[in-house]
């Protein structure tokens, strides 16, 4: 190829497209300050300041179509029974405006705005800030306590105080009589959630609203009682600004996290949204992120985004790496223990692909795990597949041998088989989810001929098949070790 | 001064220096081929050649499985001689042709019966009814018991699954060291390749069904240097040990 002008053109559009890193939702996911994602009517939605909001069918493509009447700043939404409360700040003006903030809630059966159902029930205000104290009623975050029932809401953002109120979960007023406790100081976009005893309360510390020099960051604190201390895991009260950080910078070509929202998926599936202030692919705008939410010693962390490589895929039941049923080919030579010392070293070629593909079905061939020496039988290339749809925090992906277009699929009867070129079809399609302990869930998006929902899992040691995900089972967990 | 012990030193050191280069030599300077030997330990010999201390002979009543599930009857052929240097060889095509060759039937429901004697190749070879004292089935013990070659060894094995009903959506599971092959009712369902170890449910077959009355299991275990033992059951969608069935030779 002459290396003309429009050829380099075409090699850097090249390299540009194969170093791509998929890493932000797709469709038009602009907004700031997201509210907890909920499901309403099977599509997804989450609402944003200045009012409306974003919808998604699938939890990855997301575009304008929510609708929140109201304007203001940072609402935030939680489902109860069959309801939907939303809850919003009407703000007083700001860093330098006025701090005479207003919290509202209210109700609506559905999110969709084209369902007869849709109609937002007058918003009442439940908490607010004069102006001159030590709060400003915006950001708030609902927390329904799965312990007792009761139904709180904490708000406010850097100009003093987050505070906590109770509210009425029935009509989403203010409980009578109850009295605003301080739980926080000089953080915003608070939110509050429950897991195994603990009450977290999350918050948003940083520069705001700069975009691509914004330094926006997620922290956490916990307490054995939703009315606090919430301390971090150096003991320091979010009284006292403590907090320890769960997302930050992207790493690249995103940053600024803020507004945590905690969206559980299954048992052991776990993701947080939140937006990046600035996505540098997307104009430096303001995004819709998701990314899988783990726990380490009791503590949120935030995951990544799958990354497209090459791995070895590794059971966690017993570490065996996932591999072409084919017969073993040997590398020359055998046991090479110590001999002359004086003998010269050389390096010895790794078996290739080429060494060994001649010797492979050509048409489908099985799937078993085994241990695992790095052969070209083992190693899986695993990238997004631009028109394969979504799924929550997530692409599909193609899962093929490496340097080859052999890929895995699901067969009719949930089994594994590797067919010899990827089509595209849905049985070829795989859904990759982080778990909260770190390791992976990865899913068939179709299995032929069923609506089942199916993982990848470990019927033995070496016998990966397709079967109902359990978190709590090693048999359900792989790792993705890089090549 | 003393003149003589320096020389018997000098003697000495030779000797010893002498017999550590044979022993190295012959410890390090293979070519490929099978690990070496390690120099000889002498250990207190095991000389009793007897079937009962591991096994015993099955009896005409079913028996059930132990606690895990696990399949301890079994008919059991005297070995095959092989000769393998070393078990990574032990391919999926390895297995399907010599266990093609050297195949005592190729009626694989096929009931051996205990005692009688069936010829492969030019080896005249006899049927145990056996159950294991241990969950699984140590072969080693078996060749060492019957004076049998106890390396290189291909050993066929039956056992007959009975079942008042049909048991669906379950799995033959299996672990061996080191490679074999097991069918179910004349249908091939595991094979385990390479250079493995007796693991607990190492392999699995697919889903299966375990139909009411007698359901036949034949297996073949090959092994070259080392030990040879297998462990064989049914697990259910969960992973569960499957019971409800008895195991008998006939």
């Amino acid at each position: 190829m002459k290396l003309n002008i429009k050829n380099i053109g075409k090699l850097a559009l090249a390299i540009g497209c194969l170093s791509a890193e998929v890493n932000a939702q797709i469709g038009k996911p602009f907004i700031h300050d997201p509210s907890t994602i909920m499901e309403s009517d099977g599509k997804y939605y989450t609402f944003g300041t200045r009012g409306g909001g974003l919808v998604s069918e699938d939890g990855w493509t997301w575009n304008p179509g929510g609708e929140r009447p109201g304007g203001g700043a940072a609402p935030d939404a939680l489902k109860i029974g069959d309801r939907y409360l939303i809850a919003y700040g009407a703000t007083g003006g700001g860093l330098n405006g006025g701090h005479n903030g207003k919290i509202l809630t209210m109700w609506n059966k559905t999110l969709d705005p084209k369902s007869p159902d849709f109609k937002y029930t007058e918003a009442i205000v439940v908490a607010s800030s004069d102006g001159n104290e030590d709060c400003d009623a915006i950001d708030p975050g609902l927390l329904l306590d799965p312990t007792d029932g009761r139904l709180w809401l904490s708000y406010g953002t850097y100009f003093g105080f987050i505070r906590l109120v109770e509210l009425d979960p029935k009509t989403g007023k203010r409980v009578e009589g109850n009295k605003e406790i301080n739980i926080a100081i000089d953080c915003e976009a608070t939110a509050l959630l429950y897991r195994d005893g603990w009450y977290y309360l999350l918050g948003t510390h940083g520069t705001c609203c700069d975009g691509a020099n914004s330094t926006y960051n997620i922290v956490v604190g916990r307490s054995k009682k939703v009315t606090g201390p919430y301390l971090d895991n150096m003991g320091r009260d979010m009284l006292k600004g403590g907090g320890k950080m769960v997302m930050g910078s992207g790493g690249g070509r995103v940053n600024g996290a803020g507004h945590f929202g905690h969206w559980k998926i299954d048992e052991g599936v776990e993701k947080m949204s939140f937006h990046y202030e600035a996505d540098l692919d997307m104009s430096g705008r303001s995004v819709l992120a998701i990314r899988p939410l783990l726990w380490k010693n009791g503590w949120p962390v935030g995951g990544e985004l799958f990354r497209e490589g090459t791995y070895q895929i590794e059971s966690e039941r017993r570490g065996y790496g996932l591999e072409l049923i084919v017969d073993f080919t040997r590398m020359p030579g055998g046991f090479r223990g110590p001999r002359d010392p004086n003998e010269p070293i050389v390096k010895v070629a790794s078996q290739e692909l080429k060494d060994v593909i001649d010797t492979w079905p050509k048409g489908e061939i099985g799937v078993r795990a085994g241990d695992y020496i790095a052969r070209p039988h083992q190693k899986w290339t695993i990238s997004a597949v631009p028109d394969g749809g979504g799924n929550p925090g997530g692409p599909y992906y193609k899962i093929v041998i490496a340097g080859t277009e052999r890929a895995l699929a699901a067969t009719a009867d949930a089994e594994l088989i590797t067919v010899p070129k990827f089509t595209g079809a849905a049985e070829q399609l795989w859904r990759i989810d982080q778990l909260i302990d770190g390791t992976y869930r990865i899913m068939p998006k179709l299995i032929p001929n069923s609506n089942e929902k199916l993982a990848l899992i470990s019927s033995g040691d070496s016998t990966p098949t397709l079967g109902k995900f359990d978190f709590n089972s090693d048999n359900s967990k792989w790792n993705f070790k890089n090549q | 001064m003393n003149r003589k012990h320096p020389s018997v030193m000098r003697v000495f050191i030779f000797a010893l220096l002498s017999w550590l280069k044979i022993s190295s030599s012959a410890v390090f300077a293979q070519g490929p081929g099978p690990r070496p030997s390690l120099p000889p330990i002498p250990i207190k010999g095991d000389t009793t050649h007897t079937l009962t201390k591991h096994f015993t002979q099955a009896s005409s009543e079913p028996k059930k499985t132990d606690a895990k599930g696990f399949i301890q009857r079994w008919l059991v052929l005297e070995p095959v001689k092989k000769n393998i240097a070393r078990n990574n060889i032990i391919t999926d095509n390895f297995l399907k042709t010599t266990f093609s060759a050297d195949n005592f039937s190729n009626d694989y429901n096929m009931i051996p019966k205990d005692g009688e004697s069936v010829k492969i190749g030019d080896q005249d070879l006899k049927w145990y009814a056996l159950d294991s004292k241990t969950f699984n089935f140590n072969l080693y013990h078996f060749t060492y018991a019957l004076n049998k070659p106890k390396y290189g060894i291909l050993v066929w094995l039956v056992t007959v699954i009975n079942c008042t009903e049909d048991i669906e959506n379950v799995r033959m599971s299996a672990g061996c060291n080191s490679g074999s092959m097991w069918w179910l009712n004349g249908q091939e369902t595991m094979i385990l390749s390479g250079d493995r170890d007796m693991i607990a449910d190492n392999v699995t077959s697919p889903r299966i069904t375990l139909k009411k009355g007698k359901n036949i299991i034949r297996g073949a275990v090959i092994n070259g240097p080392g030990m040879a033992n297998f462990g064989v059951r049914f697990i259910d969608d969960k992973g569960e040990p499957v019971k409800n069935f008895t195991i008998s030779y006939q």
